[in-house]
């Protein structure tokens, strides 16, 4: 399983005539990557309200979170397929799991940074609870959430790769298929996009997270 | 806005069921207008009593009145937007402007951005806040100026009522000295009625008109203006909290002008020798003091008095110090203490305005004592 002249590490032209077909790994990789985390904030984001407000809660679903964390990737995209299909949910539904443990975390962690003397000051104000939350913990939040969403991002384009096997997964088909058949250029493509693919929505999330929390990048005296 | 009393009427806080109340039918009137401090040691209820006026905490049972009417049931967000709140750690939004800040209550009530625009420079020239500090983040800012930004904030509608929870406590001692005394120029414009927290027994004198002494448990010991907790403290309790050295604390609560004009051995220069040497006499003094066109030249020493003499020809020796009509007792007793003549000499503008002594500051304090000079008692 060495390059050589016939089978290179990439074969441009292959590039270049299944160029659509890439790009369409590549958007589908970048789609279900976004609907997987954006399921993930829908679920966290009511999970760690509830931590939030009852203290109690705090463990069990920061533990169930854990437990999905820790089922295999494979397993739980093999055990889904015969509810769902070779399908997308069946993709979306165990991506988006593996995020809430991190997600949960971070949106927790992020509400409870906030200085008790703000929300004191806050309410004293005559500011209304909601109004409180939304004006003043979650832009407070934000940094931590963020630093959140880019890992969940970041893993779930790694982990998305995995869903090939059943039929998905965007770039991982090109892997996949250039593993079957010993062919170097669509597995290197499909590595290299994914690497790509991953550093470049770290980025944009940081530098969108930073746009919105300017505060943090003023120094302080 | 005109000030608005405040009235604590059978108070009470029970934070555990059954448990030992925090704040025990605490009934207090808080004059419009002033400055009333609720002072005591941790666990005393202080911040608790603050803190049920715009009810952060609610009341376990009993009333608070504002301006005579009873807000106890009144929607809480409604209530705290006509109450200015400032607290020691300041609790400034870090991810709003020191303008943003400033403009929260505002904001919330539907003022118009010029209005809010106005407002917001009035108040950073009112609590001393430099302009270029509005566009700047609080932790850009030094504590002091944070708790500028504190106080403009919280003044930012106008409210009638202040309530104050240790606000000078995290700044060091320098700038906090600086603070109270803006707070007391502050109140002289405003007139606001001011709730204050504090645990510093000289802070509560200095700043408040009346002070509220509570002790653990909630329960008020005494609630008298400063002068009276310091000259008839209620109980041993009261005398034990404001300190040992209740004497010199009330020495800085009045002032020269208080007490009653005292001319001293003090005579024109015109005055013949002999009537100097009376004057000396009745006073018991070794030194004589002169005036000029009513202006106070100096002491002479009293032996050089001798009738072959006139009084303007003798050697004088300037004062040790002046105080003035509004110096505290305490800036005279430092003048006394530096003197020759144990005198500190009334500079009123200019124009002699009599003396102060050691027994004039006893009198003024109540302390019974006899002159020594006069024989009087005073």
């Amino acid at each position: 399983m060495i390059s050589s002249s016939r089978n290179p590490i990439v074969r441009w032209d292959y590039v270049v005539d299944q160029s659509d077909s890439i790009l369409a790994a590549l958007w589908q990789h970048l789609e279900l990557t976004l609907l997987s985390v954006l399921v993930g904030l829908a679920v966290s984001a009511p999970l760690a309200a509830l931590a939030l407000r009852h203290r109690w809660t705090t463990s069990a679903i920061t533990g169930f979170t854990g437990f999905l964390y820790t089922l295999p990737s494979v397993a739980l995209f093999a055990l889904l397929v015969p509810a769902f299909g070779l399908s997308r949910v069946s993709t979306i539904i165990p991506l988006a799991s593996y995020t809430l443990l991190i997600l949960v975390t971070n949106i927790i962690a992020g509400f409870r940074s906030v200085p008790e003397s703000v929300i004191d000051a806050a309410n004293g104000m005559g500011l209304t609870p909601a109004r409180r939350v939304l004006s003043v913990q979650l832009p407070l939040a934000m940094p931590s959430i963020i630093t959140g969403i880019r890992i969940a991002t970041v893993s779930t384009v790694g982990l998305l790769t995995v869903a090939a096997i059943i039929g998905q997964g965007g770039l991982g088909r090109l892997i996949l298929d250039g593993l079957r058949r010993t062919f170097w250029t669509p597995m290197t493509v499909g590595a290299v996009l994914s690497i790509l693919l991953a550093l470049a929505l770290d980025g944009l999330i940081l530098w969108l997270g930073r746009a919105a929390t300017p505060w943090t990048r003023k120094a302080s005296p | 806005m005109s000030a608005r009393a405040i009235r604590l009427d059978e108070l009470t806080k029970t934070f555990a069921p059954g448990g030992d109340p925090a704040v025990d039918r605490l009934t207090l009137d808080i004059p419009g207008g002033s400055i009333v401090a609720l002072i005591g040691p941790s666990g005393c209820g202080k911040t608790t009593t603050l803190r049920m006026i715009n009810r952060l905490i609610e009341p376990t049972s009993g009333r608070i009145e504002i301006g005579g009417v009873d807000v106890t049931h009144q929607p809480v967000t409604e209530l705290r937007r006509d109450i200015g709140y400032v607290i020691q750690q300041v609790g400034l939004f870090p991810h709003r402007t020191v303008s943003a800040n400033i403009a929260t209550v505002p904001k919330t009530l539907g003022w118009s951005a010029a209005q809010i625009r106005d407002r917001i420079a009035e108040l950073a020239a009112l609590v001393g806040l430099d302009t270029d500090m509005l566009d700047r983040y609080p932790d850009e800012l030094s504590g002091g100026q944070q708790q500028r930004v504190g106080v403009a904030r919280a003044l930012a509608s106008d409210p009638p009522v202040l309530l104050m929870d240790e606000p000078f406590g995290a700044v060091d001692p320098i700038v906090r000295a600086r603070l109270q005394d803006e707070l007391l120029t502050l109140q002289e414009r405003l007139h606001k009625t001011i709730v204050l927290v504090t645990h510093d027994i000289d802070e509560a004198l200095k700043l408040a008109d009346r002070i509220a002494l509570l002790n653990v448990g909630g329960t008020l010991e005494q609630y008298a203006t400063p002068d009276e907790l310091l000259s008839a403290p209620a109980n041993a309790f009261v005398e034990t909290f404001v300190g040992e050295d209740r004497g010199v604390k009330r020495l800085q609560l009045s002032l020269v002008s208080q007490l009653a004009f005292d001319q001293g051995p003090v005579v024109p220069l015109e005055t013949t020798p002999e009537r100097a040497r009376a004057v000396m006499a009745q006073y018991r003094s070794d030194w004589l003091g002169v005036l000029d066109d009513g202006v106070f030249v100096g002491w002479v020493p009293g032996e050089g008095v001798r009738d072959s003499v006139s009084l303007s020809d003798l050697p004088r020796y300037p004062p040790a110090g002046r105080v003035t009509p509004s110096s505290t007792l305490r800036n005279a007793m430092e003048v006394i203490m530096n003197s020759n003549t144990s005198v500190a000499v009334i500079d009123d503008d200019g124009a002699f305005g009599g003396v102060v002594t050691l027994e004039a500051i006893r009198g003024a304090l109540g302390l019974s004592g006899v002159d020594p000079r006069t024989g009087a008692s005073v």
